[in-house]
């Protein structure tokens, strides 16, 4: 109890003398150095048992695959493609065909889950309580499950070609798909594709000239009705000028199968119903989460100035949920595009499904799982780097 | 808002109540009779062909004379769907193992029992669960692991995935914010390729990579490498959002424990951990729930879990046809389990959400 208080001068407060191990700085160091060690040890390690064993089986290394000829036929194809082709041309084939179903997927995707996002929150009871039950009952049945579903359906519930089902003259559904008439090809179609584009571009142009107009003067251009009527009337100005084509190419039965018309097969429709309905829960979720995260004050406030219904919704809902939903939007959106990889489950050719079918054929499965998650880790690094550059710009600036 | 103080409140199915929620007004109105039409269209034929016309446990010829759903493909093929493989004999060792599981997570609910005990209970089912699923005590013959499957397989896959990815995933959210750049760059790496990649991918790797990995003559089981991939997968989804939840704790806790004198060890353990590890809980759940709906993928590697057994049923020329029933019950079984996971997070959500 009348112990003298001794100092003691500890090393650690004198700076430069501190021991070895007491030192954070050092000690980082070595741990690091300790850490990318093990894992060069542990690389090393795997790498030479690879070695060893691709030896043992005789299964080559390399891309020099990629040349060789694929020998495999694929069910559906964006481009042209033949048993003769080589793997590369396989790939690519497969890599369209999963683009093909992500963008038609992703579109209707956000349409359907903004439209079931919405009536979650009507006023009117029964919409509201049909949105939720689709909701959780597409958000807790797993998609493969789900896919299964809609492919039972497609292929087992539709007859056969010669038995086809069809609700419009020149619209058949059968076990092959959906066949329908489209028109036939013709050098208008070209012109009118470059009309469109020519309309997009005065639409834009004529939007940006009226909103300068409204800076300066206060007038309003109505920028969506004109550039609704310029899409409309400018490819059938074109299509008029080309003499108005009308010849279709009509679906006809020949034998045991459809020809001509388009075929959307049922692996196609069955992947794309089954990630649109699955990811559309998850978007509903996300819009709904978007539109409460604003005040009534601002709808209120909104209206007080005298906005309508369409422009409280385009100058002051809309900007404000869209920060809040796009991140999370992509996001799942993401996950639609990696869900695609499904399609090996139910026979639609992918990009998955044909690399799988490449290691079985070659053998060569690092280089095939390599180029799986190139590809996907492509779309998702992307993806988040324009989501990065989306942040930045629409994040709010606090002081 | 529509004030009709002449009609009935607004509580219970009353005339107001219909007023205001049903036919406030013209589109609204619109919406609702066409909704009731649909219903009066659809649910009736539903009704006759799932309950009415149906059988519920006949044998297969019975079910092509009737115009109805033939519920009996899963009461005739229940052992297979629910246990796959294991010896029909053995199957009550899975059946008692899954029960023992959904007893301790029903006790888990209670967020009265959350204390160390739980730890030690939890260890002790996983123990007990893992002896009887195995055999060779007691008795019971050995099972190997390539016979585990159907609902078991499942469970165990989404179990398993969840509590040995939780630990890997703090430790890689732990390594992603620490302030050495080596370990930083191999967490974030790690994370990113992980998160950007399907995860049937990862299934692909682990059943035709992980093999050429291995020296010769060490085999490791499929079912184990596809838990191997579901872990490291779960992992990076946890590492996600444990740091959403590191991120969310104020400075003020780190600077407090460091003016404590805690090392970094010491106040992750008893300061910082638990908070964060508390507010991330409801997501943590629904990774533990997306982990569940993720099993179903093993489908794909030819591993038997309850969705495979269902389509091994399935293509029984018996029962060939009566895939709608087989579906619609997996459903059910998938809705049930997920459902609850689900209300379950979000009424922790409500309970945990103090305020801050």
């Amino acid at each position: 109890m009348n112990r003298e208080p001794s100092i003691t001068i500890d090393a650690e407060l004198v700076p430069g003398v501190a021991p070895f191990w007491r030192d954070p700085e050092k000690r980082a160091i070595v741990f690091q150095v300790v850490a990318l060690i093990l894992v060069a040890f542990i690389s090393y390690y795997l790498y030479s048992n690879t070695q060893a064993n691709l030896e043992r089986q005789s299964i080559a290394t390399g891309f020099s695959f990629l040349d060789k000829e694929a020998g495999f036929e694929i069910g559906e194809s964006v481009v042209d493609y033949s048993a003769a082709d080589s793997y590369a041309d396989a790939l690519l084939v497969g890599a369209l065909n999963t683009i093909k179903v992500s963008f038609i997927g992703i579109f209707f995707t956000v349409i359907l889950g903004a439209v079931i996002g919405v009536a979650r929150l009507s006023t009117n009871w029964l919409v509201a309580k049909i949105a939720g039950g689709y909701i959780e009952l597409m958000q807790n049945i797993p998609i493969l499950l789900q896919l299964f579903f809609w492919y039972a359906i497609f292929y087992e519930s539709f007859p056969s070609p010669r038995e086809a089902l069809s609700p419009f003259s020149g619209v058949f559904l059968c076990n092959r798909g959906l066949v329908f008439a489209v028109p036939e090809a013709h050098a208008a179609h070209a012109a009118m594709g470059w009309a469109f584009v020519a309309a997009l571009v005065i639409g834009w142009g004529l939007h940006r000239w009226g909103q300068r107009r409204q800076a300066r003067t206060g007038q309003i251009f109505p920028s969506v009705r004109v550039a609704i009527v310029l899409y409309l009337t400018l490819p059938l100005l074109v299509w008029f000028i080309y003499g108005a084509p009308t010849g279709m190419n009509i679906p006809t039965l020949n034998g045991f199968n459809f020809k001509g018309g388009v075929t959307v097969s049922p692996e196609f429709s069955a992947l794309l119903l089954g990630l649109v309905f699955y990811t559309a829960a998850f978007v509903a979720e996300i819009v709904r989460a978007g539109i409460q995260s604003i005040g009534r004050g601002q709808i209120e406030a909104a209206k007080a100035v005298g906005l309508n219904t369409g422009q409280v919704l385009h100058l002051v809902i809309l900007p404000q949920a869209l920060r809040v939903i796009i991140p999370p939007l992509t996001s799942q959106l993401l996950n639609l595009i990696k869900n695609s990889s499904l399609a090996i489950a139910i026979g639609y050719s992918d990009f998955v499904a044909i690399t799988n079918t490449t290691i079985n054929q070659t053998g060569q499965a690092i280089e095939g799982v390599a180029l799986i998650m190139l590809v996907y880790l492509f779309f998702s690094l992307s993806t988040s780097l324009f989501m990065n550059i989306y942040n930045k710009k629409t994040a709010l600036v606090e002081r | 808002m529509n004030i009709s103080p002449h009609l009935s409140p607004r509580s219970g199915i009353s005339a107001g109540w219909l007023r205001s929620n049903l036919f406030n007004n013209w589109y609204n109105s619109l919406l609702t009779i066409i909704i009731l039409l649909l219903i009066w269209q659809l649910v009736p034929p539903f009704f006759s062909w799932a309950f009415i016309n149906s059988l519920w446990n006949s044998p297969a010829v019975d079910c092509r004379d009737i115009d109805g759903a033939c519920w009996s493909i899963i009461p005739q093929n229940i052992d297979f769907i629910f246990f796959g493989f294991f010896p029909e004999d053995q199957q009550w060792r899975p059946g008692l193992a899954m029960f023992l599981l959904l007893g301790l997570v029903f006790y888990s609910k209670d967020r009265n029992h959350w204390k160390k005990s739980l730890f030690v209970y939890w260890a002790i089912n996983l123990v007990v669960m893992g002896t009887l699923m195995y055999g060779g005590v007691f008795g019971m013959p050995v099972v190997e692991t390539a016979q585990w499957s159907g609902l078991p397989l499942t469970f165990m896959l989404a179990l398993f995935g969840m509590v040995a990815g939780y630990p890997v995933g703090v430790l890689l959210v732990l390594g992603r914010k620490s302030r050495m750049p080596a370990i930083k760059t191999l967490c974030v790496v790690y994370i990113e390729m992980i998160r950007g990649v399907p995860l049937i991918s990862l299934l692909f790797m682990s059943s035709v990579m992980f093999p050429l990995f291995l020296p010769e003559g060490v085999t490791f089981d499929k079912v184990l490498r596809a838990q191997a991939a579901i872990i490291l997968f779960t992992a990076a989804y946890i590492a996600e959002v444990v740091r959403g939840g590191l991120q969310a704790m104020p400075r003020g806790q780190f600077e407090a424990a460091d003016s404590l004198g805690l090392n970094y060890s010491q106040s992750m353990r008893l300061i910082i951990l638990p908070q964060a590890l508390k507010i991330v809980i409801p997501p943590s759940v629904g990774i533990l729930l997306s982990a569940f709906k993720d099993t179903s993928l093993v489908v794909i590697i030819a591993l038997y879990d309850v969705l495979k057994t269902t389509k091994v049923t399935l293509s029984n020329p018996k029962w060939a046809n009566y895939s709608t029933e087989a579906y619609l019950f997996l459903a059910l079984l998938y809705f049930v389990c997920c459902y609850s996971m689900s209300s379950y997070s979000r009424k922790l959500e409500k309970d945990l959400h103090t305020g801050h």
